[in-house]
């Protein structure tokens, strides 16, 4: 698994692909959303941070399989005596690697655009980037062998990434952020096991 | 080592293979032929575990990390040099003494001098004679080869003319070509895929 996740790292090094994408994404739309705010409307800015967020991972779990659908690699991973979900947890961490290093630099803009973030926002990102990952990487992996890859990945993620937007948004504005912050992390905790326990099924057919 | 049954493969209403009965022991050689579209490809990713049968049974008396799937890609990463890729499956299959194993392999195929160099670089044959060292790494006991002499140059293909032959022994083998020639002096069974209508 870690030589998985570190083979991953290595090929975004090389390739340069999916990193500067999310962040040149993710600055245009907290930009864009600066100028769509006006005044003093901090509640909507936080709302906007998730959407922000969420697409922006959306556009580097588009890409997550990528690598492997070209050469056929999958069947070679496939194909290897290790847990096939072995492969879904490389992926993840490789891909949460990439979200957090986006939002280094996307959260301090957000604090530079609209407002200064709260520990509790900035734990509930560290949660929701987990659930983003476990979801979407188990997503990603179903959508690369269909035809209409880019379309179906965003049709079945953004639905399944609903109450991430919800327990964000409500850990962000609301006062006691506990509740929003458990069930961030019971949304981690189901999806994660689901998506470790089906993904055998996932990638083969 | 692989027993076949009345194995049917459809995809949707189409139906790819049909009433394959398929026997391969321990130390045996069997060649698929068949004219394209017939099914070679499809019955050998259903005995590497890639693809499921429709109906049928289909038996395997070997684990899946003692399969070596030589399929029509190379199965590795372009951005990963050759050294790199060795080295991912090495890990991937736990193979004992994997850096000496893969240097043995690269020299043997010819690739050592190019270990450096990134699989996207690599010419078609380049790539074959890769996908040929991940295939033999982990010193598998059943062989599936789908067109193992394509893209290989005429030193390419008699060096997997030796190599076939030393292999031969204790493994199985399950070759899927349009060339069984070339194979005749490995004295194998041959299964002639029809097509299935």
């Amino acid at each position: 698994m870690a030589a998985l996740a570190r083979k991953d790292l290595l090929l975004e090094l090389r390739g340069r692909e999916t990193l500067p994408a999310m962040l040149l994404f993710v600055v245009a739309m907290l930009v864009a959303f600066r100028f769509a705010l006006t005044g003093e409307q901090s509640d909507a800015a936080a709302g906007l941070l998730w959407v922000a967020i969420l697409f922006t991972a959306l556009l580097g779990l588009g890409r997550a399989f990528v690598p492997e659908r070209e050469q056929g690699v999958l069947d070679g991973l496939v194909l290897a005596p290790c847990d096939r979900s072995a492969i879904w947890l490389g992926k993840l961490l490789a891909t949460l690697a990439f979200l957090v290093l986006v939002e280094l630099v996307a959260l301090p803009a957000f604090a530079l655009f609209f407002e200064p973030l709260s520990g509790q926002t900035i734990a509930a990102v560290a949660l929701a980037n987990v659930g983003i990952c476990a979801v979407g990487t188990l997503l990603a992996a179903m959508a690369v062998a269909a035809r209409a890859r880019e379309l179906l990945l965003p049709l079945l993620f953004l639905p399944l990434a609903l109450p991430i937007v919800v327990g964000g948004v409500g850990a962000t504005v609301a006062e006691d952020a506990g509740r929003y912050l458990g069930f961030l992390a019971l949304y981690d905790l189901v999806f994660a096991i689901l998506a470790w326990a089906t993904f055998e099924y996932v990638v083969v057919e | 080592m692989i027993r076949a049954r009345a194995l049917e493969k459809r995809f949707g209403s189409k139906r790819v293979l049909r009433d394959v009965e398929l026997d391969v022991e321990r130390g045996g050689f069997a060649v698929v032929t068949g004219p394209n579209g017939s099914g070679k490809t499809t019955l050998l990713r259903l005995c590497a575990g890639l693809a499921a049968p429709t109906s049928g049974e289909l038996e395997l008396g070997v684990e899946r990390g003692r399969i070596g799937y030589l399929g029509h890609e190379a199965l590795v990463y372009r951005e990963l040099t050759a050294l790199e890729n060795l080295d991912l499956y090495g890990r991937l299959y736990r193979v004992p003494e994997r850096r000496e194993r893969i240097g043995m392999l690269l020299e043997r195929f010819g690739l050592w001098d190019a270990r450096h160099e990134r699989a996207g670089a690599f010419s078609r044959g380049m790539l074959q004679r890769l996908a040929l060292c991940r295939t033999l790494l982990h010193e598998p006991d059943l062989l599936l080869l789908d067109e193992p002499f394509n893209a290989l140059d005429a030193d390419g293909a008699a060096l997997l003319d030796r190599e076939l032959v030393e292999l031969r022994g204790e493994r199985a083998f399950l070759v899927a070509t349009h060339d069984p020639a070339r194979l005749a002096p490995l004295a194998p069974e041959h299964v002639a895929l029809a097509g299935a209508k």
